[in-house]
């Protein structure tokens, strides 16, 4: 039962507060001092923070703190500081065209540098770190370009992007022959063979290459060309170099005929500015194979 | 009430229970037959098939004839066990299962393809799995079982009511079950842990309000003349729980017969209205309901009196009155107000002493009993969860601090910061809980090996130090790859780079938190061990419940 003495705890010699739950009682030591003197010192701390900084809602504004400080001021600051430290060229770079960038060396290393920051952060994801590309994401180090590789047309596809949302997006549509029963399965293979021929490999066994000859021209050249070397500025690729977008085996090959393919690349007018545009056409073009 | 004897008459409870139930009933099949979405119809069928199980439930308890709904006998409380071994026994299933997923989840985050490529088992639908199951039904079992435990031996009186009791505890693991498939059908407001949909938080609303009642319906009734500490924690645990879960699932459904639903704050007051919510879910219920624990476990197995009295209500009203304001800290240099980040920063570091105050009073509650640490593992594992408890939030104010948080804020320190807490303290005070807890509510005399809980505590402590310390170095490291900036001004690193980085240390703390698990699963096969086969206590003469002091 609950005795309402108070009762001196032998271990500690504190008295305890008499009361008893379940066996458990209660000492009745004091605040610890330290413990007492850091929660004051928290307290008279943050009131100190407050007449700084601003703090305490009132009826239309707030308590400004004698500081002055907002953080949009301060972001406006560290804009203001980045744009210092990247000095004369940053400043350059938004004036400059693309062929005086590539002239400039100072201007090229800067934007080069910009470039390669704002590659890895908005490009890489689909293109890779290193721009070799992957499965339907073009290798943007090699010379074989769908869209253009002049330094205008690298900046038209990223400014613009591929079958994008942006009205002057590059955009063609390949027929999916074989979905859309344009051509037979037989047709279709017949064709595969003979794109493997045109680009240096092996055709199935029995391949009828002059049949696939006469298909292709009736079907595929007028975009790709009638040697299938493709053509920019309709965006068709070259049949030919066996650099391939979706696999240049047999079955991809059939694959792409069946049913076409048409990936995408957002615009990024909206989302980049100019200049990072710019240092982005200039880095890209500088991986490889720019014309 | 009080006179309510064991009688074969059908009580007012039982036959509005399962009038109550067949309502529910015609009203899940109304709606699973009219569902507008293939999940709600899963949902609806799921509660009606609760419901016929009440029914049954109801009626076989009838028919057993074993019911003994006496307040008292022979003077004595004749406490009601039942709900409370149902809550214990779904706390350490519930926890194998919420850390099982978590560990599934760290070792996809360093080997993504472990996602399989299902839809299920991302990590947009497995995150929020875990992390309610661990927190809400882990922990929530937890609280309840102990909170029914400890109100019940405190007070020295009878569970109030006897649906009711039951009532809270299905009707809350019920609750997890819908909120849980509900995730992995991609059923979600995408609320960090406030995602289960409109009808299941309509049900937790009626669930917890039957908790409170309970709760305090047995401390009105209660034999002491004093509310003893702990149930203040637990009391302001579920009420202050009650509001933030109204606060914060404001919602309107885009049909009462589907799952969807929308909130009713916009912007940055719906962020703000969030991180009231969560970060008071960290306060009132990860900390002021396992203070509760705490405070009744501690001094019980250290069968020392705890430390100061003083100190308990100091610390008590200075950590509520605090910890409401302290949300702001996790929108730091966001769209919200410079004034409103500056109360939610000031206030954390206002919060430090008040957290201590329970990290001193656990653990100078020790003090003439230091010695038991060296032979009794259980205490051993209680003491560590309050020294968890005194490091987690001493980092939690220091990571308020804007310029830290600049530094730490969406990096994985976060996420140690959370698991030290969660791991250590919560976890740990939980299974020492429930490690006192099992032997005394089945009548054994102790638990089936000690060993065991040696094995589980170091195992586990190990886990928990590989956890942390990699998501420390990888928390670091990250914040400082994503400011670094090259001598013209660009970043240093792009964010794929910071993400490699990062693998090493993903894979450190994947194995940390197996031995968790493996600790975990070791302690819920010492349980069922101890259930199934522990020596019985002789009874009554044993444990003598109230005997004078010394």
């Amino acid at each position: 039962m609950a005795t309402e003495h108070k009762e001196i705890d032998a271990v500690s010699g504190m008295a305890t507060t008499g009361h008893e739950w379940d066996g458990i009682k209660e000492l009745n030591t004091p605040l610890p001092r330290w413990w007492l003197w850091i929660f004051y010192a928290c307290i008279v701390w943050s009131i100190g923070y407050w007449v700084v900084y601003p703090a305490w809602p009132l009826i239309t504004t707030h308590t400004k703190g004698v500081l002055g400080y907002s953080s949009r001021a301060a972001l406006a600051q560290d804009m203001a500081a980045l744009a210092a430290r990247r000095g004369e060229a940053g400043r350059a770079l938004a004036e400059a065209s693309l062929e005086d960038i590539r002239k400039s060396p100072d201007l090229l290393a800067f934007a080069m540098a910009q470039g390669k920051a704002a590659f890895g952060d908005n490009c890489a994801p689909c293109h890779g770190l290193g721009a070799t590309g992957s499965k339907g994401f073009p290798n943007l180090n090699d010379d074989d370009w769908m869209w253009g590789g002049t330094l205008d047309a690298i900046h038209f596809t990223i400014a613009h992007g591929v079958r994008s949302d942006d009205p002057d997006t590059r955009v063609n549509t390949m027929p999916a022959f074989g979905k859309d029963s344009i051509l037979t399965k037989d047709e279709i293979g017949t064709i595969a063979d003979f794109v493997l021929s045109i680009s240096g490999q092996t055709p199935g066994a029995g391949a009828d290459l002059e049949k696939g000859q006469q298909l292709f021209a009736d079907n595929c050249a007028v975009c790709h060309g009638e040697e299938g070397k493709g053509n920019p500025e309709l965006g068709a690729p070259n049949l030919t170099d066996r650099i391939w977008l979706y696999g240049g085996d047999r079955a991809s090959i059939v694959a792409t005929i069946t049913n076409a393919r048409a990936g995408v690349m957002p615009t990024w007018k909206n989302r980049l500015d100019e200049p990072t545009i710019k240092a982005l056409t200039v880095y890209v073009h500088a991986l490889g194979g720019g014309k | 009430m009080a006179v309510a004897t064991s009688r074969s008459s059908v009580t007012f409870g039982e036959a509005g229970a399962v009038l109550a139930l067949s309502a529910g009933l015609l009203l899940c099949i109304y709606v699973a037959a009219n569902a507008a979405d293939s999940v709600m119809t899963f949902h609806a069928l799921l509660a009606a098939a609760a419901a016929v199980g009440g029914v049954a439930a109801i009626f076989s308890r009838y028919a057993s004839g074993t019911r003994d709904l006496r307040a008292e006998i022979d003077g004595k409380p004749n406490y009601n066990w039942g709900p409370v071994k149902f809550a214990t026994i779904a706390a350490v299933v519930w926890g194998v299962v919420g850390f099982l997923a978590g560990n599934i989840l760290a070792w996809q985050l360093a080997f993504p393809a472990l996602n399989l490529d299902l839809p299920w088992t991302n990590f947009g639908r497995l995150r929020p799995f875990h992390t309610s199951v661990v927190i809400f039904a882990f922990g929530g079992n937890a609280l309840i079982a102990s909170s029914f435990y400890v109100v019940q031996k405190t007070c020295r009186a009878r569970l109030a009511g006897d649906m009711a009791p039951w009532f809270v505890v299905l009707g809350y693991n019920f609750f997890i079950l819908v909120a849980g498939t509900g995730y992995l059908f991609g059923v979600t407001q995408s609320k960090e842990y406030a995602e289960p949909e409109w009808y299941a938080d309509l049900w937790l609303t009626i669930v917890w309000v039957a908790y409170l009642l309970v709760f305090l319906a047995t401390l009105w009734k209660r034999k002491e003349p004093h509310i003893y500490v702990a149930n203040w924690f637990y009391l302001a645990f579920i009420v202050t729980i009650a509001m933030l879960h109204l606060g914060n699932n404001a919602t309107l459904p885009v049909s009462w017969l589907g799952t969807k639903s929308y909130i009713a704050w916009a912007g940055v007051q719906d962020a703000m209205f969030q991180w009231w919510y969560g970060h008071n879910a960290v306060g009132f219920f990860l900390t002021a309901g396992f203070l509760a624990m705490m405070y009744y476990f501690v001094p019980k197995r250290a069968e020392r009196p705890v430390y100061s009295y003083r100190l308990s209500i100091i610390h008590f009203w200075a950590l509520i009155f605090i910890y409401i304001w302290a949300g702001p800290h996790h929108l730091h240099y966001t769209s919200l107000p410079d004034w409103a980040q500056t109360l939610g920063m000031t206030f954390s570091i206002m919060l430090w002493m008040p957290s201590w105050g329970g990290m001193i009073n656990g653990l100078m509650t020790l003090s003439g009993a230091w010695d038991k640490l060296r032979t009794d593992p259980v205490l051993r594992m209680l003491v560590v969860s309050v020294a968890f408890y005194g490091m987690s939030t001493f980092e939690g104010p220091l990571m308020s601090i804007k310029a830290v948080n600049s530094l730490s804020h969406y990096t994985d320190w976060t996420v140690g910061h959370v698991h030290s807490g969660a791991l250590g303290w919560v976890g740990f005070v939980s299974f020492g809980t429930l490690y006192c807890m099992v032997p005394w509510l089945w009548n054994k005399k102790q638990l089936y090996s000690l060993k065991l809980v040696n094995w589980h505590f170091w195992i586990a402590t190990l886990g928990i130090v590989l956890y942390i310390t990699a998501m420390w170095v990888a928390g670091i490291l990250q914040g400082l790859m994503w400011r670094a900036y090259t001598g013209l001004g660009f970043l240093e690193y792009s964010f794929i780079e910071t993400v490699e980085a990062m693998h090493p240390f993903y894979v450190i703390r994947a194995i940390g938190g197996l031995l968790f698990v493996i600790g975990s699963v070791i302690m819920a096969y010492n349980l069922w061990m101890t259930v199934r086969h522990g020596e019985a206590e002789v009874p009554a003469a044993a444990r003598p419940a109230l005997q004078p002091a010394e």
